[in-house]
């Protein structure tokens, strides 16, 4: 495996296997003053398949968005791989929700996964054969090089999500933020995106998966994360996935702490 | 409606009254202002002049305007996409009050009030505060986008309006020119104007074309931009920077009214002909070009035309006929696709109704009866909804594709490739039933009609996951119906009733 971007830094996992790829410390995300998710911490281990689960609204993707300072933090401490966020970015690779673009954009699906590549090929460059080959690979490894030059309106729901997919995998990172891949897909799809989690785990990297079917989440997923506004539990999958704790994850919302920030926030809409 | 002809008979002669009326008193004032549209008929000398680029300012005035177009098509793609286009217009419109007051300013300090840089100045400066007024309006109070729009674009036309009216009152200079910038006029640019223009429409282009894919991809994908650590606040400037100059140098061509145009239309236009960005903005490159050039010089024959309004129309013109015309967006084509996918579907239905009815009567297990049946139009009409003319269109479409032989008016018969085709059509049209009626709880009645709507549209992909999901036999044959089907029985013989498996 090529290890391009990562080539300056400390070299991935596989020389220091106990590194943390990813820390979060008393993660607290708050809309117009309104907390969506309140003290957040956990660690997960590496070369581990996480799955965060929590009912909509939840905040599992303020949280990603948070880790990875899309949205702005009200307090809190992220660590990715031991480092700042900032400082270990070329070992993110992130794929967001697939409603959170415009599909209707002139491009096809090789340019949006080259667009995985274009820190790397650096500013004003442009993207050269060799960097098209290798998105090219990267479409091949979720099945759909067919649709390589199909506008990406073009494409089903499950390739598009593959195409994001593939402009993550193009990068070559070592922990994986996945909005969702699973919502909404066809059973080809899913079935390319659990072969290529599999692979990621083999390869020793580390993936962050936000799902929504608890059927398939001891099938799927290592380690679990319950998050609904807070942690409820986290760790491995045999332990923590079970009734009671789903239970609590799913019951009760902290209606009295959303009670009050809502009576908060209206308070001073009115001042 | 004969006082309507009446009225408008009368209006169209009202301004030959004038005149006449004029012509008689033998004065005829030649007023410089924004509402003397009169249009001098070009003599033959002045076609020559512009189109041969015959004198030094009209080439340079055309080429200046020609790279505006072409740095507008460039950047209002990104703008577009970013779906910021409107922030063009109020931006243009928040220029006035800032080309008002840097005219004031410079002849109250004796500088030369017309000068193109100093005006330019004033309006980026005037423009660049409509924009900060938008972002406090929205960010400070609960409107949203469009009103802050609305009211910084008006408050600051407003008061561009009204400052020109001082200035109009000032004793240092007359103003007689600043109303250009409104509509836009080629005809008051001169060559050092058109070089400032051109370069700096120039150098805009080059920004874009080297922050071309990351540029791209803040309009496709913020999030992603920003997960991959690009400054997207700088790159989002940079574009609106962009925008910012392309606007005010083109103020003095276009106007500030319909600069907007120049930044939307031709990158709009170009969207109908591909669906490459590095295309568009190719595509938009020379429409804006073509706009700007042609407006220009339409506006150099026509002196009193605004040259504003002539490259919006060219630019219009253009934009008409792609969305009419272009490929692979434009209307027709669409129409078009829509008109062959449904003589597809009725194709099939054809073909699927002669399968089923001979499979009825059994006469599918030889080749030779099944392509030597004929059968009678009347009995597919009860199958569908057609109406007789429509089938008979159906069928000679048909024909000419060899899929059915028709002996008379009123019977036709399957060849060779229309039975293959037959068999296929019909076996996916029931692996979509199968499918429907195990995965999705449709009832075996209604399955027909849902079937109906989706199968004509499968894709390979799709059907191989069908058959893998769903045939555990042998995959060689068409499969059974999972529902009766009715078709009338009118001559058949009962014996073949009991027969229905295919091959």
């Amino acid at each position: 495996m090529n290890t391009r971007e990562s080539s300056t830094s400390a070299s991935p996992s596989a020389s220091s296997p106990i590194e943390t790829p990813l820390s979060v410390y008393d993660l607290t995300v708050a809309y117009h003053r309104k907390p969506v998710i309140w003290d957040v911490s956990f660690e997960i281990p590496p070369g581990k398949l996480v799955g965060i689960v929590g009912p909509n609204g939840a905040g599992k993707s303020t949280l990603i968005k948070a880790i990875m300072g899309l949205i702005p933090k009200a307090s809190g401490r992220v660590q990715i791989f031991g480092k700042q966020y900032q400082k270990n970015r070329h070992r993110v690779g992130y794929v967001p929700q697939r409603e959170s673009v415009d599909w209707d954009f002139p491009v096809d699906a090789l340019d949006v996964v080259t667009m995985g590549l274009y820190k790397e090929i650096g500013w004003c460059l442009p993207v050269r054969k060799k960097h098209r080959d290798r998105a090219m690979e990267a479409l091949d490894r979720v099945g759909i090089a067919d649709y390589a030059h199909r506008q990406i309106s073009q494409l089903s729901g499950g390739q598009q999500q593959r195409t994001f997919l593939a402009r993550a995998l193009v990068q070559d990172a070592d922990l994986y933020l996945m909005d969702e891949p699973f919502a909404a897909v066809d059973a080809a799809t899913e079935k390319a995106i659990v072969k290529i989690l599999h692979e990621m785990k083999q390869a020793g990297k580390t993936a962050l998966v936000i799902h929504h079917d608890l059927q398939t989440v001891p099938e799927y997923f290592d380690y679990v994360i319950l998050l609904n506004m807070r942690v409820i539990d986290h760790g491995l999958t045999a332990d923590v996935f079970t009734p009671e704790n789903l239970q609590k994850t799913y019951g009760g919302r902290l209606t009295l702490l959303e009670e009050a920030t809502e009576t908060m926030r209206r308070r001073e809409q009115s001042l | 409606m004969r006082a309507f002809a009446l009225v408008l008979l009368f209006a169209s002669f009202w301004p030959h009254c004038l005149v006449f009326a004029a012509t008689e008193s033998g004065e005829i004032q030649t007023q410089e202002s924004i509402t003397d549209r009169s249009i001098a008929i070009p003599e033959w000398k002045d076609w020559k002049r512009v189109f041969l680029l015959q004198d030094y300012n009209t080439r340079v005035v055309i080429l200046g305007t020609t790279l505006l177009g072409m740095a507008a098509g460039m950047i209002g793609s990104f703008a577009l996409l970013r779906k910021r286009a409107l922030m063009g217009d109020a931006l243009s419109h928040a220029t006035l009050p800032g080309i008002a007051i840097a005219f004031i300013l410079a002849t109250s300090l004796g500088l030369n009030g017309k000068s193109l840089p100093i005006l330019l100045t004033g309006a980026a400066v005037s423009g660049l505060l409509g924009i900060g007024g938008i972002l406090l309006i929205r960010n400070l109070t609960r409107l949203k986008e469009d009103a802050a729009l609305g009211i910084v674009l008006s408050v600051f036309f407003g008061a561009g309006i009204a400052l020109l009216g001082v200035v109009q009152q000032m004793q240092t200079g007359h103003a007689a020119g600043l109303e250009s910038f409104i509509y836009g006029k080629t005809a008051s640019m001169v060559a050092s104007d058109a070089w400032l223009i051109g370069s700096a429409g120039l150098t805009c282009m080059l920004i874009s074309i080297l922050l071309y894919k990351e540029l791209t991809l803040l309009c496709f994908d913020e999030g992603f931009a920003i997960s991959r650590g690009f400054p997207v606040v700088l790159l989002d400037m940079t574009l609106m920077g962009l925008v910012v100059v392309v606007t005010i140098i083109g103020l003095q061509a276009v106007g500030l009214i319909l600069m907007i145009s120049l930044l939307v239309i031709p990158p709009a236009a170009a969207r109908f002909w591909t669906e490459k960005m590095a295309y568009m903005s190719l595509v938009a490159i020379v429409l804006g070009a073509l706009s700007g050039m042609i407006g220009s010089a339409m506006s150099a024959i026509f002196p009193n035309l605004p040259s504003g309004a002539m490259i919006v129309l060219v630019a219009t013109t253009m934009f008409l006929f792609s969305m009419v015309f272009g490929i692979p967006r434009g209307i027709l084509i669409r129409k078009l696709r829509r008109h062959q996918l449904n003589s597809k579907v009725d194709r099939q239905h054809l073909l699927r109704g002669l399968y089923e009815y001979l499979e009825a009567r059994g006469l599918l297990h030889d080749k030779q009866t099944a392509e030597s049946t004929f059968v009678p139009l009347s009995t597919l009409l009860q199958m569908r909804s057609w109406s007789p003319a429509k089938l008979k269109k159906i069928v000679k479409r048909a024909q000419r594709e060899q899929l059915v032989v028709a002996l008379q008016e009123d019977q036709i018969r399957l060849t060779r490739s229309g039975l293959l085709e037959a068999a296929r059509i019909v076996h996916e049209h029931r692996l979509w039933e199968l499918y429907l009626i195990t995965y999705a709880d449709v009832a075996a009645s209604k399955v027909d009609q849902d079937a109906d709507a989706i199968e004509h549209v499968l894709e390979p992909e799709v059907i191989a996951e069908l058959e893998s999901l769903l045939v555990r036999q042998s995959t060689v044959g068409v499969l059974q119906s999972p529902h009766a089907i009715q078709i009338q029985q009118e001559n058949t013989n009962p014996r073949q009733s009991d027969s229905r498996r295919a091959n």
